[in-house]
């Protein structure tokens, strides 16, 4: 697609294009073009000069048992958290869809949460779970469970996992409620002469319209507890315990600056570039999909 | 987004719409808790919290506890990180519409050489966060010396394309005869840009804007890694420095009233700027 | 006012020619209509005037002088485009006098001379408001105001009523002719409506795929089509071709209007043939018939004559200096 019209001259379109030119080449460019350097080099201890070891460091991440660890518990994370953000913000905008009335109203209560940082989130969910005086804990622990996410692995996925998807169900919701409401009421209807009850129309007729907007959702969720997810990753857990919630973006980070290991972190940051690269492809493919259709 | 209301058959009504009612309530109670339970912490005081439980209803120390987090913070004046990141949102937000609008301008409406290089060059930052590219950006902003500095906040932020890929997307929607009209008129591009494509474009940039604020607002991992010097703290990343290291008890009034004030900017910019920002949102993920 | 000619104007989309050498010379106050279908380049003929497309080759001058290297704003012309083209966010008065703001012409002088652009359009009580509150004949109205207030030397018009419903064309058809007349300024107007051109022209320019296959004034034009791809897209219903050798003399393709074919009693006449079926349109009656051959012919009567029944044969007559006859090349013979 290009435009008819066009201005005559070259200097001002390039003057015009130098300022994202010069950020994207300093900021964006020249680190990410340093990140694929480093990572085949092993700089020495004092940090004087650095040894190149070609895949060396990819050789050696990818035997690495914490990394390899890191790369399973970033899938957990992840599908647990698409599921849960997606299933509940279904779940919602499906009870919202069905009213006449009101759905207004329930969306401006469900969306805001979409403004509170991860790491806001991070630190409300983690004060509601803290060991000594968290409100939940404290009445689980009237119920007889002993919650302590600070040594018990499982509890702090499960904590990670909640407090990412909580603030991420009103941007799904949002998007759910308008696929919804996108779907032209005569095919429902049509659905409903048809004999269909409730769940049967939602199964057969609804939830296949929707899937552009559940598959949009799916690669951007991803996307998001992925990389968006490590403040909440870090006020709550700090990656532990035992590495439990260490996802590769922590991972980047506590090697990279608390481990000061670069080449190894250089590394990952290029593993990670191919994995956004790939979710960009799919998306791209999707968004073509949608423009030619 | 609003639509007639649907025919007799498929409305639910009775029971039924009661269930409805009780489900979404149910949802809106579980976005809710936390942040009732934040905003009764930061009304109570110390005693209260440690020994739980703590009370479900907001006490009486709410001036106090806010007073002491704004004036006094743990590290850093609660006040002084709201403004730093009133100034990296707003840097972030500004910064990248307007070097997007003009890319987008130069891209759209001009041919130049290079330009096709140009535009895969800004395409091909669309989707890598600034999470993957963490050591070398520090590097880079630590090289210019710009640890600890707005500029060094704002500016590796501003490096991408997702603003540019929507005012393109917009400017190939406004007719080509409005470009020639002006051009009729003697319009010389900068004055078109000016007089005629930034006033059309006025609803997306203030779209764009609440979305970019949230997102600069919201920032976390790159400002912990910049600012090592607490009164260049941002809001968002200074809540977890005001934990004591070690065995100390953390000052949970003054912590949740800083994480209460830490939403709310971005909460009242969505609430008040609903319609426009479910447009932006929508549109800058189509 | 001012002359406006094209010297052998072409032009160029990569490989694919679409203007194949086009000679006009315009007069002053002349009022010049090209028409044809859509995709003839007549459209892009007017913006080669207009200075916004390039010229590839040959030459456009305006008033005797060379204007290809112009931008538009040097041209000394307005023009009016199809969907209008207005500033959605400014008022009909800013619209209006964002030409002359840009030219810096004085603020006293824009106020007045857009109230006498808005008079002349009665588009007074209208200055203040934004084009969505205007009506479409409003709409088109102000697009015509912000090319008067420029007291352009020529003005351009692409399909300037294409998008007003039937009623309000023939209404703007009037006053856009009343007010060249009035202004006296050089029109170009492009239409692939041939009943504007009829109406409108001094001169007509019919365009077919990047050629002007001939310019004149309507009458004559109609009368005297030089191709055959003229004598069929002017007129209404259109010319009846046949084949020529079905009749015998000159040439490859017969064409014969309408209204010059006259029915007879079967037998009678040049040729015999039935009736499909009869159109009665009150002053005038259409009567579709299928000759032996099975070519179509139409004939146009008036509404007062008796006319034949379905599936009647009739004999069909016409005169001699009807007949137009059209070489292989479809050129007038």
């Amino acid at each position: 697609m290009e435009k008819r019209v066009l201005f005559k001259g070259i200097w001002l379109p390039l003057l015009l294009v130098l300022p994202q030119i010069l950020i994207t080449a300093v900021f964006f460019f020249y680190p990410a073009g340093q990140a694929v350097w480093q990572s085949l080099f092993i700089p020495d201890p004092f940090g004087l000069s650095s040894q190149f070891v070609g895949l060396g460091n990819f050789e050696y991440l990818l035997s690495d048992r914490y990394y390899r660890a890191s790369f399973v518990t970033t899938a957990i994370f992840s599908t647990l958290v698409t599921l849960v953000s997606m299933g509940v913000a279904l779940y919602l905008a499906v009870l919202a869809d069905r009213l006449i009335k009101g759905s207004g109203a329930y969306r401006t209560l469900l969306i805001w949460p979409y403004a509170v940082a991860p790491a806001v989130a991070g630190v409300l969910w983690m004060f509601m779970f803290n060991t000594r005086v968290g409100v939940v804990t404290w009445y689980l622990g009237l119920l007889g469970y002993d919650w302590n996410h600070v040594l018990n692995e499982g509890e702090a996925m499960s904590l990670v996992v909640i407090a990412s998807s909580w603030g991420r169900i009103s941007y799904n919701f949002l998007f759910f409620l308008a696929g919804l409401q996108a779907i032209p009421r005569s095919v429902i209807e049509a659905a409903a002469i048809d004999g269909a009850r409730f769940w049967t129309r939602f199964r057969t007729i609804v939830f296949p319209l929707l899937s552009p907007t559940t598959f949009f959702l799916l690669v951007v969720n991803i996307v998001y507890a992925f990389f968006e997810t490590f403040g909440v990753i870090h006020t709550i857990t700090s990656g532990g315990p035992q590495q439990a919630t260490t996802i590769l973006v922590y991972k980047v980070y506590a090697d990279g600056f608390v481990g000061q290991d670069l080449g190894s972190s250089a590394a990952q940051s290029v593993i990670l570039l191919v994995v956004v690269s790939i979710l960009t492809i799919i998306q791209f493919k999707y968004i073509e999909r949608r423009v030619h259709y | 987004m609003s639509r007639s209301p649907r025919s007799g058959m498929v409305e639910n009504r009775g029971l039924g719409l009661w269930l409805t009612h009780a489900g979404l309530i149910l949802g809106v109670a579980f976005i809710f808790f936390p942040i009732w339970l934040a905003f009764v912490a930061s009304t109570v005081s110390q005693p209260e919290i440690v020994h739980p439980p703590m009370p479900l209803v907001p006490g009486d120390q709410f001036f106090e506890n806010y007073r002491k987090a704004l004036v006094a913070g743990v590290n850093a004046p609660v006040a002084l990180m709201l403004l730093n990141s009133g100034v990296m949102a707003i840097g972030i937000a500004v910064g990248k519409i307007i070097i997007s609008l003009l890319s987008a301008f130069a891209i759209v409406y001009f041919r130049f050489p290079f330009r096709r290089v140009f535009f895969w060059l800004i395409f091909l930052t669309l989707m890598l966060p600034v999470e993957v590219r963490i050591v070398p950006t520090y590097e880079v902003v630590a090289g210019f010396g710009m640890l600890n500095s707005y500029s060094g906040l704002i500016l590796p932020l501003i490096a991408s394309a997702t603003a540019t890929f929507l005012f393109r997307q917009f400017f190939m929607t406004v007719p080509d005869e409005l470009a020639e009209a002006a051009r009729v008129d003697g319009a010389r591009p900068m004055q078109f840009f000016w007089d005629i494509l930034l006033p059309m474009s006025r609803t997306n940039i203030a779209a764009l804007f609440v979305i970019l604020f949230i997102y600069g607002w919201n920032q976390y991992l790159w400002p912990l890694l910049i600012t090592t010097d607490p009164s260049m703290n941002t809001i968002v990343m200074g809540i977890k420095q005001m934990f004591p290291s070690g065995d100390d008890i953390a000052d949970w009034p003054v912590i949740m009233a800083t994480s209460i004030l830490a939403m709310l900017p971005p909460v009242v910019v969505v609430i008040g700027m609903q319609r426009l920002f479910i447009r932006g949102l929508v549109e800058s993920e189509k | 006012m001012a002359t406006v000619t094209l010297n052998d104007v072409r032009k160029r989309f990569g490989t694919t020619q679409v203007i194949h050498g086009v000679d006009i010379d315009i007069a002053e106050g002349e009022f010049i209509v090209i028409v044809g279908p859509s995709g003839c380049g007549k459209s892009t003929l007017l913006r080669m005037v207009a200075g916004l497309e390039t010229v590839t080759e040959g030459e456009v001058r305006i008033n005797g002088e060379r204007v290809n290297d112009k931008e538009p704003m040097d041209r000394d012309i307005a023009m009016v485009f199809q969907n209008y083209a207005l500033y959605p966010h400014m008022s009909v008065f800013d619209n209006m006098a964002y030409g002359l703001k840009i030219a810096k012409t004085p603020r006293t002088e824009i106020a007045e001379r857009v109230q006498v652009a808005a008079k002349l359009l009665q588009l007074e009580p209208y200055l203040q408001r934004k084009p969505r509150e205007l009506s479409g004949g409003q709409r088109q109205r102000v697009a015509m105001g912000r090319a008067i207030v420029r007291k352009p030397a020529v003005f351009l018009f692409d399909e300037p009523l294409s998008n007003l419903d039937a009623k309000l064309r023939v209404q703007m058809r009037l006053e856009i002719k009343q007010l060249q007349r009035e202004l006296g300024v050089t029109a170009l107007y492009v239409t692939h409506d041939q009943v504007e051109a009829m109406t409108l022209a001094d001169r007509m320019v019919v365009m077919n795929a990047g050629r002007a296959d001939q310019i004149g004034a309507p009458l004559d034009v109609y009368a005297h089509p030089q191709t055959e791809f003229v004598a069929g897209f002017i007129g209404s219903p259109p010319t009846n071709f046949l084949d020529a050798a079905v009749l015998g003399g000159q040439g490859a393709r017969l064409g014969i209007r309408p209204e010059h074919v006259h029915p007879g009693p079967a037998g009678s006449g040049r040729i015999t043939a039935r009736v499909l079926d009869a159109e009665a349109l009150g002053a005038e009656t259409l009567i579709h018939t299928r000759l032996p051959s099975g070519e179509l012919l139409t004939v146009r009567q008036n509404g007062t004559t008796g006319c034949p029944g379905e599936g009647e044969e009739i004999g069909l007559d016409w005169a001699d200096a009807d007949e137009m006859r059209f070489g292989p090349d479809g050129r007038r013979i």
